[in-house]
């Protein structure tokens, strides 16, 4: 040990922290835009319990299983939990956020055109978990 | 060394030994039992999961137990009992001490297994590895739950037993001419996790008492509606549980560190930059525990401090991975199975580190939590770096434990549908999650390209337990039948710095 040059292993490491370095960077970068919820954005209460999901939106509206809304607009979730932890999935919009009991948690996306997507429970809560899913409608605007 | 199986003694002289071999051979024989214990309940789960709807497992909650059965049994009663066996093996003869320093609790940390593991498959909990609240308080099953508490309990504390004498032995008890930089890597891999277990174990070990209060309705730690916080548990498990992933592999790291000289046939190619490593990866584990929560609600400044202490560890991991490759370079390598099982598990554990950087960039990680691609990280890591790298010692201290060679065309055969099984699983989960399947799910919809990747990995999945049946066919024909080793130089590697620890061990 020790009696031979170890400079290939500083050059290695030295490019793994600056490969870190980037990642990190990008990392922080993209998660601070996503993150930033435009003011516009419409206010949806998404409800999580054992086995199905909930929506209340900002009209008052409710429904249960399904959601509705219209391309084009921008939309918070205010999720929730009466029961245990779930986990809000719209995967095609990476729309991932925990339903834990006693908090609010925030995530909000954009739909860009009409169509349907699967809402699903991504953490898990129980004997129907597997089934705990939903399904998103992303109407036409109307106006 | 001290050829276990070659004298023929009465099963209860090994089980009431304090020797640190006969421990040591009790740690293995029960941890391979549990490897394939835990190995058939996943096969079950990859059965039911080859195509949508109830296949062969009738009902979602008979699903959901053998899950959380399958993750504990492979972590809790084969990965850390089977780095104990060969720690308790080898350690003290590695610091050229008679024993472990403390026998009888080595003894006693044995013996805490088998209650522990009685408590986990007699009741056969549903709430997942991590018994997440308030699931685990309001909704689980007990006494199921509550003997799984029990059950880890114990665990928890034989674990922090044999990490107190792993410390004491190497630190205190090594020999007076040693000093700390001559204990090989081996030995220093057991003393790095042994204080991570130490620091990190007592919190999961207070978390568990509280969920257990919890569950018994007298307090609210955890339960929102005594007024708790679900996400306090959630710190305090993975403050325990992400280090212990480096309990986990930095062993494993120390058997191939053990392994790839001898059968390259030089001398590592820096041990001050693995011991180094070591240490360096044993105190940045602490600093990463909530990148498994990102998803959780977590702030951004949160978030973005453990993304970095994540991204910190990944250094210390490659320098290790280097030391193997430059140890190889050059060398004239013996490809005998244990060095196949070692090489493989390193390519595994290179793939398994990538993966673990998309998981701790905050942006992806929404992309692949708590969906199958965690699974597969997870499994590259546990399976194709760990369980390779102790496999190939088992195989490597195959004839110094029963004075017998393994048969080697078996041991080739098994690592080699091992490993193709492994890719086929554990790559497969990867796209699997980027489809969007979470994991934990007894039933998927019919979507075609999700039933494709189940069924790849379910045949993956099976390919590994055919291995698994040559494995054990080799391990018990050949300890009874094999031709003897050549003790002084079992895989003919030849040269005299191969074997340091000839030395051999008086029993008391
Ligand atoms: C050293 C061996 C490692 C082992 C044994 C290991 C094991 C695990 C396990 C068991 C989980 C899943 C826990 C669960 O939810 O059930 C996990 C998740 C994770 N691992 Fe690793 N890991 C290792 C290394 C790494 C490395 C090097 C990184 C990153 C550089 C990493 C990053 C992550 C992240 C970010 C998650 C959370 C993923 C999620 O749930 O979204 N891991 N790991
Ligand atoms: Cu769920
Ligand atoms: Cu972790």
């Amino acid at each position: 040990m020790g009696h031979h040059s170890n400079w290939p292993e500083w050059i290695y490491v030295g490019v793994i922290i600056a490969l870190m370095v980037w990642v990190g960077a990008e990392a922080w970068n993209v998660e601070r835009l996503v993150e930033h919820v435009p003011a516009d954005a419409e206010t949806i209460i998404v409800t999580g319990q054992q086995w199905f999901w909930s929506f209340e939106h900002e009209d008052g509206r409710k429904e249960v299983g399904t959601l509705h809304v219209e391309a084009g607009k921008a939309y918070k979730f205010d999720i929730v939990s009466t029961d245990v932890n779930h986990s809000f999935n719209i995967h095609d919009y990476v729309v991932l956020m925990d339903a834990v009991p006693g908090r609010v948690n925030t995530v909000w996306f954009a739909p860009d055109k009409a169509g349907e997507h699967d809402i699903q429970c991504r953490e898990y809560c129980g004997l129907i978990h597997y089934n705990m899913r939903g399904k998103l409608v992303v109407e036409e605007p109307s106006t | 060394m001290v050829l276990e199986l070659q004298k023929p003694r009465p099963v209860w002289q090994i089980m009431f030994s304090t020797h640190h071999t006969d421990v040591g051979l009790l740690y293995l024989i029960s941890s391979i039992a549990f490897l394939f214990m835990g190995g058939a309940l996943a096969l079950l789960i990859r059965a039911e999961l080859f195509l949508p709807e109830a296949q062969l497992i009738a009902d979602a909650m008979t699903f959901n137990r053998i899950f959380t059965v399958h993750g504990t049994t492979l972590i809790f009663l084969f990965l850390l009992p089977s780095a104990s066996a060969v720690g308790n093996y080898f350690v003290p003869i590695m610091v050229r001490y008679k024993d472990m320093a403390y026998p009888k609790l080595n003894a006693i940390a044995f013996w805490m297994i088998p209650p522990g593991a009685a408590l986990i498959w007699l009741g056969f909990a549903d709430f997942t590895w991590y018994a997440t609240p308030p699931y685990s308080i309001i909704s689980a099953p007990g006494p199921a739950a509550d003997m799984w508490i029990f059950g880890l309990k114990i665990l928890g504390i034989s674990s922090v037993l044999g990490a107190i004498n792993f410390v004491v032995t190497i630190l205190k008890c090594k020999h007076p001419d040693m000093s700390i930089g001559q204990v090989p890597l081996l030995a220093w891999a057991f003393l790095s996790s042994s204080l991570i277990v130490l620091v990190a174990i007592p919190t999961f070990a207070a978390a568990l008492l509280m969920l257990l209060t919890d569950r018994l309705g007298v307090t609210g730690f955890f339960n929102p509606a005594m007024g708790g916080d679900p996400i306090a548990y959630a710190h305090l498990f993975w403050f325990t549980f992400h280090p212990e992933v480096y309990v986990l592999v930095i062993p494993a790291i120390g058997m191939m560190y053990e392994i790839i000289p001898r059968f390259s046939r030089k001398p590592i190619f820096s041990k001050s930059s693995g011991i180094f490593a070591f240490v360096l990866l044993s105190i940045v584990s602490f600093s990463s525990w909530a990148h498994h929560m990102y998803a959780t609600g977590m702030s951004f400044t949160e978030k973005t401090v453990f993304m970095l202490g994540t991204l910190a560890a990944v250094p210390a991991s490659g320098m290790h991975v280097f030391n193997f490759v430059a140890t190889m370079w050059n060398g004239r390598i013996k490809f005998l199975t244990p060095m196949m099982w070692a090489i493989g598990g390193i390519a595994l554990f290179f793939s398994a580190g990538a993966g673990g950087v998309a998981n701790a960039a905050m942006p992806l990680d929404f992309t692949t939590h708590d969906t199958y691609w965690v699974v597969g990280h997870f499994h590259l890591f546990v399976m194709g770096t760990i369980a390779f790298g102790t496999i190939g010692f088992i195989y490597y201290m195959f004839p110094y434990v029963t004075g017998r060679m393994y048969n080697e065309t078996m041991g080739k055969v098994h690592f080699i549908l091992s490993f193709v099984g492994t890719v086929l699983v554990f790559f497969t989960q990867h796209v699997l999650g980027l489809y969007g399947m979470p994991r934990r799910i007894f039933d998927y919809p019919a979507i075609p390209e999700w039933i494709a990747m189940n069924q790849i990995a379910t045949v993956g999945a099976m390919i590994i337990g055919v291995s698994m049946v040559i494995f054990l066919i080799n391990l018990i024909h050949s300890s009874a039948k094999g031709k003897p080793a050549d003790i002084h130089d079992p895989f003919g590697l030849g040269g005299k710095y191969y074997y340091p620890f000839e030395s051999k061990n008086p029993h008391h």
